[in-house]
């Protein structure tokens, strides 16, 4: 055997080729983030005025409850102040919802639009084709791929908690930190996961695939309970069930449910299933995404190039 | 002017055929129509939720976030149609070099691309007061009376002028940006979605934020259109802070608003168009 084919079939230099590739995918990310600061704008600060936006509506409707319980003037009685304390608290439950739903929408909105669909811009500008002809494993291009936009996500994410914290005065209770950052970082792997396929399918198609990225939006955000508790459509007896089971494919359902579980211990509004079960769920998805991601990549890029679709651009 | 005119007509077509070339007819419709229906069952949602554990119905501010949700889509849609015009012929397509140097008002180009997601976004607005009028239970009281169809007729010209003239400011900022096309997107109509009062009445904003409303021309026509298509008897307990005010006086605001905002998107356009020229930056790609 020739010398570099030896080369290529031993595992360690196989693995430092990935690892390198992973690297080298995920640097541009945090470091072309860093050299373009007004990406703090529109990925820190903007996003949050639609985060507030649903945290107004709650208080709204608080705000109404407060009138109904006790008219303008208000002297409250015990029973009374006991309402209302009982209604600030779900307040406090409901606004902890849309806070930690904004987080799990940043890393959703990464995954479909520097994941997902990453591969179609890359396609567009002409780096595709450099990165078939490298000798890397797509999974580690993917892969370095969500490592970047993980970092450049969790600075939004964070930033959103933050502000959940400060400027709503959210209260949040951690009973079990790492049952928490368990079902955050499998929540993160999953919904990865699940990019990486999607773009896969980006090899074969061009603007029907960046649409579905698109109609993948609020119909997700609807659908997975991002800015009100998942189980509130088993309140809906018709359809609302069908659409709390279908949502669950996507793992922001059941990650975002764990996480306000945990984060706040008995007064979650209308949980789903135990945190722990929807760690399993989690954990299974995960597999199932990183599998299929692998294989439909595979498959795709076949019938890509036997369809001569691979480098075509503005389809 | 028929220099103008040709420009507008043929950048609608390209527009319209740039959307909705990817698929058949019927399932671009169905795929324009379920985003917007998506973004009102989230807010249905909310409103059960908040039903469900609070055990209270606060019917009429709900039905004041439906009509001003439904308005709504006209912004994401105009905006996004507007300011991404840039961005995607310069960054996806690569065709803005050639675009720029025809003789042409490029300020009519990006005016006329938009046309398509507006008419678009007219569906889903339609679509969605008609749900909420018909097959929402409780209905939404959606009602307009004859008297009040020029009002309103001038009112939705004047707010999507005037969403129109906002996009395009916002597009002669993006000459000078790296492709932040989707987080704009996103994060501009939030600014609008908070200070309007569309989905909540200005006084729940604390402390002066409300007045950050009252100076963009938006709050006006999400305010008449409630106005004009709520009874009345629905609206009063809501405090808007702009109650004082008559139709027609709130009227007036949106056409001196509009106007205004019509200079500036012009003025930040051709700021924005000089800065990139002489920064070379018409025509630059970016990738990270």
């Amino acid at each position: 055997m020739r010398e570099a084919t030896v080369r290529r079939a031993d595992l360690r230099f196989r693995l430092g080729l990935n690892l390198r590739s992973v690297v080298g995918r995920a640097y541009p990310r945090v470091i072309g983030a860093n050299r373009e600061p007004s990406w703090l704008i529109f990925e820190v600060f903007l996003p949050l005025l639609g985060i507030a936006a649903y945290v107004f509506i709650y208080q709204a409707f608080y705000q109404a409850q407060a009138a109904a319980i006790c008219p303008s003037p208000c002297t409250p009685t015990p029973a009374q102040l006991l309402a209302l304390h009982q209604a600030g608290q779900n307040l406090n439950a409901l606004v902890a919802t849309v806070v930690l739903g904004g987080t799990m929408v940043a890393f959703w909105l990464n995954v479909l639009w520097s994941m997902a669909s990453q591969l179609y811009w890359e396609k567009e500008i002409g780096n595709l084709q450099l990165y078939m002809m490298a000798p890397m494993n797509r999974m580690a291009l993917l892969g370095g791929m969500a490592i970047g936009g993980m970092f450049m996500t969790s600075v939004r994410a964070l930033s959103t908690l933050v502000a959940g914290i400060v400027v709503f005065g959210v209260i949040f209770s951690v009973a079990n930190p790492f049952l928490l950052l368990a079902v955050f970082f499998v929540t993160l792997i999953a919904l990865y996961g699940m990019g990486m396929m999607f773009a896969s399918l980006y090899l074969l198609w061009g603007r029907e695939a960046w649409n579905l990225s698109a109609l993948m939006e609020e119909p997700i955000f609807f659908s997975s309970g991002m800015y009100f508790p998942a189980g509130g459509l088993f309140s809906i007896p018709t359809w609302g069930p069908a659409v709390a089971i279908a949502g669950s494919i996507v793992p922001a359902t059941f990650g975002l449910d764990a996480l306000r579980q945990l984060t706040l211990p008995g007064t979650a509004p209308l949980p789903l299933l135990p945190p722990v079960t929807e760690l399993e769920i989690l954990l299974v998805l995960a597999v199932v995404f990183l599998v299929l991601a692998r294989y439909t990549l595979a498959y795709l890029e076949t019938l890509a190039k036997r369809e001569g679709k691979l480098t075509s651009r503005h389809q | 002017m028929s220099t103008f005119w040709r420009t507008f007509k043929v950048a609608a077509w390209l527009g319209w055929e740039m959307d909705s070339n990817w698929t058949e007819p019927w399932l671009f419709i169905i795929y324009s129509i379920v985003k917007p229906i998506a973004a009102v069952f989230i807010l249905v949602l909310m409103y059960v939720v908040f039903a469900a554990i609070g055990n209270v119905r606060p019917q009429p501010l709900f039905d004041f976030m439906y009509v001003g949700n439904a308005f709504f889509i006209f912004v994401g849609s105009t905006l996004f149609g507007t300011f991404q015009v840039i961005q995607s012929d310069r960054e996806w397509y690569q065709t803005i070099r050639y675009v720029y140097i025809s003789p042409i008002s490029f300020y009519v180009y990006v005016m006329g691309r938009a046309v398509s997601k507006i008419i678009v976004a007219s569906f889903a607005v339609v679509i969605t007061l008609a749900f909420g009028a018909f097959v929402l239970n409780p209905p939404v009281p959606i009602t307009i009376s004859w008297s009040a169809v020029p009002v309103f007729i001038v009112s939705f010209i004047l707010g999507l002028f005037c969403l129109l003239a906002i996009g395009i400011t916002l597009g002669g900022a993006t000459f000078l940006m790296a492709r932040h096309t989707q987080t704009i997107a996103e994060a501009v109509p939030g600014i609008f979605y908070v200070f309007c009062g569309v989905l909540f009445p200005l006084s729940v904003l604390p402390g002066g934020l409300s007045d950050v409303g009252k100076v963009i021309p938006l709050t006006y026509w999400f305010d008449l259109s409630r106005r004009l298509l709520l009874p009345s008897a629905e609206l009063q307990g809501i405090q808007t802070g702009l109650g004082g005010f008559s139709d027609l006086t709130i009227l007036a605001f949106l056409a001196i608003s509009s106007v205004a905002f019509f200079g500036l998107s012009i003025a930040v356009f051709k700021a924005g168009e000089y800065l990139a020229r002489k920064a070379g930056k018409i025509d630059m790609t970016t990738s990270y």
